[in-house]
């Protein structure tokens, strides 16, 4: 972490803490709350691939839902304990993108992109085809909350708990980036050909910080199942791997608090339009095509910089 | 049905979704030939192409003929207008900007889809009326013909178009060396125009067709720009006639892997093949690995 | 007599019918500038290419302090002690041009995702080493006061040396500069050469790719002429200079600034 991110993190840290009671104990806004902090955690993995690493996926809800479904199963049809099937899903998530990650980040641009857009939606095909385990289409109910030492965790407790991770894992991405391995990443965005001759093994890092996004949307997804306690396929398909790939855009993407705002918008977004449920889609397009048009300097900037790297 | 007329049905299937996968591919091969961009709205115009005419005759009563051609000529401007609005503009930008704009753009599409037609499928009555063919135990809805029919003529219209037309010609050489073509005296911007406007007709078209057989909804794009494009890469990026072939063994394998391993996998069948693909020999079947990578991509 | 840093020996490289390197062989003494020299064209770039492990050989051997290194992965070449700067400039754009020295030292340093996410007082104490020798690097190119300034918003001439600084920070043993003078002005290039030879001092074995004449014969050891991917002259800048089969090759250009 670089001091200038000390103050952003002490006031949201301040503002979680003081939200519960800002909010009169609503429990809409709080579960607002925690669905913003739950996908800025997926936001923040997808951002050191995607903004820092300059790789990008399309697929990225399929490790949403990979840590959905692991949570979900194991906790109701094996009565594991959630934070067994927490690492489960982390586990598996890491592994599926370790095997995904290798033959795909050695792809470039396009190639990379259409193939993790598949991989997303081979993803999605399977967690409605295996319906014994996962409920198929009809989705999986009855997952059980979130416990410690006994007791349930719900409510403002639960904004806490997702909050809680999402700094944890903010320092630690924040480390991350002003680090070694922060700088090998952001060479490898910048000349891939450079990074490598200055002894960066570019394909291995690629697939760390693949398998790191994974993590984070993994550990996010399980989060999201505990909460909801019913998920279903329709969650983890290619409209939400594109809101996560909006997020990082829209945010404003040469800085990991660019993520965090993106999440913050599109998480707030859809509860406007709501309304105008026909609606929803299209805007999504217009938004994502007049942020990549018309942005003023400062997010445009970073989209410019995000995607032409070294220019 | 005994085992052998069951293959025949699955075969012809395939048939018929390999002219859908191979009006796609070849819509994509034409304008990464010419821009190097790979474009992901590519399975929308397949469904606005459906989704349009079913409007124009259910709703506007027009008969089919003119129905027909009036669809493929709005989703040939919507083609151009994608072009000159978002594409032609950010003509400079990384390919990972191009990826996320062709992306917007099929949002933007889907959106307009869903606004327009809701969620709901639609449903086209087959071109011919009359009862399916029986063929060696196999029973085959006539409009699989008309599939077969028109995208035969379509490839043959192509090919034409690209060997003995001055403009088809122009936009191979746009697709060789812009440089030189523009030397030359080319305009490589209407050529970029031009593929986008073709690859939309080619869309168009294909969902014209198959909106008989599968009906059509606002969200079928992504599941056909992924399998167009499989086919598009398998046959070699850049190949007219391979994205044609590719886009057939695509079908085939679909529709038999349908019938006699599992339906609800289907569509994964595809994608797989577009993975294994990528992974392992993304100059396809009929592209050489030092050719590709001379290209962008 | 000094040893052999690098053998190159029956060296090919074809891209499919084009020969760019042809059986070349041919040695570098350890703690020389070596030049390499011949029209455009002649292969010199590939042949760094091919000492980095960005081409692979298609036939032939290159043997770095005794190893095989043909073949390698460019980043176990650096690995090794072999680091290049490049004809065209590849810096990192999105960086500054401290950070892109610091990067430098990435093979020589060791924290990895949880050391560095989770800031263990060992990586830390990495990090200050890691600043300290770029920053020292940056000096010896004389661009200190550049570290904070966006590494591609320098002007030309400090954008190649900020290369140079980045390729040192990795402790080579062997350092590849693809014409290092190009686009600079005449100052520039007296600076460069003086710098060069503070490399060598340093025990750094230099090899450079150069059109710049008076450079080249100013500060090389040893001077190897390719024409066509082929050896076809290799001695002391006096005589390679002098060779006619090399000024037969460079006849028909124009005439260098000697």
């Amino acid at each position: 972490m670089a001091k200038k991110d000390l103050l952003p993190l002490l006031f949201i840290t301040l503002a979680i803490a003081i939200f519960p009671v800002l909010a009169g104990g609503s429990e809409y806004f709080i579960s607002l709350l925690v669905f913003l902090g739950i996908n800025g955690i997926t936001a923040m993995g997808l951002s050191l691939l995607m903004g820092y690493a300059g790789q990008i996926s399309l697929g990225h809800a399929a490790f949403y839902g990979i840590g959905a479904y692991a949570s979900g199963i194991l906790t109701t049809k094996y009565s594991l304990h959630p934070l067994g099937a927490f690492f489960i899903g982390i586990f598996l998530s890491a592994f599926i993108a370790f095997l995904v990650g290798k033959p795909t980040l050695r792809l470039k641009g396009h190639y990379m992109a259409v193939a993790t857009l598949g991989f997303g939606e081979i993803l999605f095909i399977v967690f409605n085809e295996l319906s014994p385990l996962t409920g198929g289409p009809s989705g999986l109910s009855g997952i059980p909350s979130l416990t410690i030492f006994g007791h349930p965790v719900e409510g403002a407790k639960y904004l806490y708990l997702v909050w809680g991770l999402v700094i944890l894992l903010l320092l630690f991405s924040l480390n991350l980036i002003n680090s070694r391995v922060g700088r090998a990443l952001r060479a490898v965005h910048g000349s891939e050909l450079a990074a490598n001759a200055m002894g960066v093994d570019a394909s291995r890092y690629k697939v760390q910080v693949f398998v790191l996004s994974a993590i984070y949307a993994s550990m996010a997804g399980s989060l999201y199942a505990h909460f909801v306690t019913f998920i279903s396929p329709s969650s983890f398909g290619l409209m939400f791997s594109i809101l996560l790939l909006m997020m990082v855009v829209v945010g404003g993407t040469s800085t990991i608090w660019g993520s965090l705002l993106g999440a913050a918008v599109l998480t707030l977004l859809p509860e406007y339009l709501r309304a105008f449920e026909d609606f929803d889609v299209l805007a999504y397009g217009i938004i994502l095509l007049v942020v990549l048009f018309v942005m003023p300097q400062g997010i445009l900037q970073g989209v410019r910089r995000f995607f032409e790297g070294k220019g | 049905m005994t085992f052998s007329s069951q293959l025949i049905q699955f075969f012809f299937t395939g048939l018929t979704l390999g002219s859908i996968y191979a009006l796609v591919a070849l819509g994509f091969t034409m304008i990464y030939n010419s821009t190097g961009i790979i474009n992901l709205a590519q399975g929308e115009f397949v469904m606005l192409g459906g989704l349009i005419i079913v409007f124009c005759t259910m709703v506007l009563k027009i008969p089919l003929l003119m129905a027909f051609v009036l669809t493929v000529t709005v989703v040939t401007l919507v083609g151009a207008l994608f072009e000159r609005l978002a594409i032609h503009p950010l003509k400079n930008a990384s390919v990972i900007t191009l990826i996320i704009i062709t992306l917007a753009g099929s949002i933007l599409f889907r959106g307009l889809a869903m606004f327009l037609w809701g969620k709901d499928p639609y449903a086209l009555p087959p071109f011919s009326g009359g009862k399916p063919w029986h063929f060696l135990g196999a029973s085959l809805q006539l409009q699989i013909f008309w599939i077969l029919a028109v995208t035969v003529v379509v490839v043959f219209g192509i090919a034409f178009f690209f060997n003995h037309t001055l403009v088809g010609k122009a936009m191979t050489a746009c697709a060789f060396n812009p440089l030189a073509a523009r030397l030359v005296g080319i305009d490589v911007r209407k050529m970029v125009l031009f593929s986008f406007a073709l690859s939309a007709t080619l869309g168009a078209i294909a969902g014209a067709l198959i909106t008989p057989i599968t009906l059509m909804e606002y969200e079928r794009g992504p599941l056909l720009t992924l399998k167009g494009f499989a086919a598009a890469v398998l046959g070699g990026l850049g190949s007219g006639a391979g994205s044609i072939v590719a886009g057939f063994i695509i079908g085939i394998l679909e529709s038999l892997g349908a019938g006699l391993i599992s339906s609800g996998y289907k569509d994964a069948i595809a994608l797989l093949v577009l993975l294994v693909i990528l992974w392992v020999k993304p100059s396809g079947l009929f592209g050489s690995a030092e050719a590709s990578e001379l290209k962008k991509f | 007599m000094s040893e052999e840093i690098l053998r190159v020996q029956g060296l090919e490289k074809f891209f499919g019918g084009l020969r760019a390197i042809d059986s070349l062989d041919f040695k570098v003494a350890e703690g020389t500038i070596k030049s390499i020299i011949g029209p455009n064209g002649a292969g010199k770039t590939t042949l760094f290419n091919l000492i980095t492990g960005i081409y692979l050989p298609t036939r032939g051997a290159i043997e770095f302090q005794g190893r095989p290194v043909g073949g390698l992965k460019p980043h176990a070449v650096a690995r090794l002690g072999i680091s290049r700067t490049f004809q065209t400039i590849e810096l990192f754009g999105n960086m500054t041009a401290l950070e892109n020295v610091m990067l430098g030292r990435h093979s020589r340093t060791s924290a990895g995702i949880f050391s560095a996410g989770l800031r263990f007082p060992r990586m830390q104490k990495e990090e200050r080493g890691i600043k300290e020798r770029a920053l020292a690097e940056l000096r010896f190119m004389g661009l200190e006061d550049k570290a904070s300034v966006g590494a591609t918003s320098l002007p030309l001439g400090e954008q190649k040396l900020l290369e140079v600084a980045r390729a040192l920070a990795t402790q080579p043993k062997l350092l590849l500069l693809d014409e290092p003078a190009a686009g600079l002005n005449a100052k520039e290039t007296k600076n460069l050469s003086e710098t060069i030879r503070k490399i060598r001092e340093r025990g750094i074995t230099v090899m450079l790719v150069e059109h710049d004449m008076s450079l080249v014969m100013e500060i090389s050891d040893e001077v190897l002429v390719l024409h066509y991917g082929q050896k076809i002259a290799e001695g002391l800048p006096r005589d390679v200079q002098r060779n006619r089969r090399v000024i037969a090759a460079y006849l028909g250009e124009e005439a260098e600034d000697a």
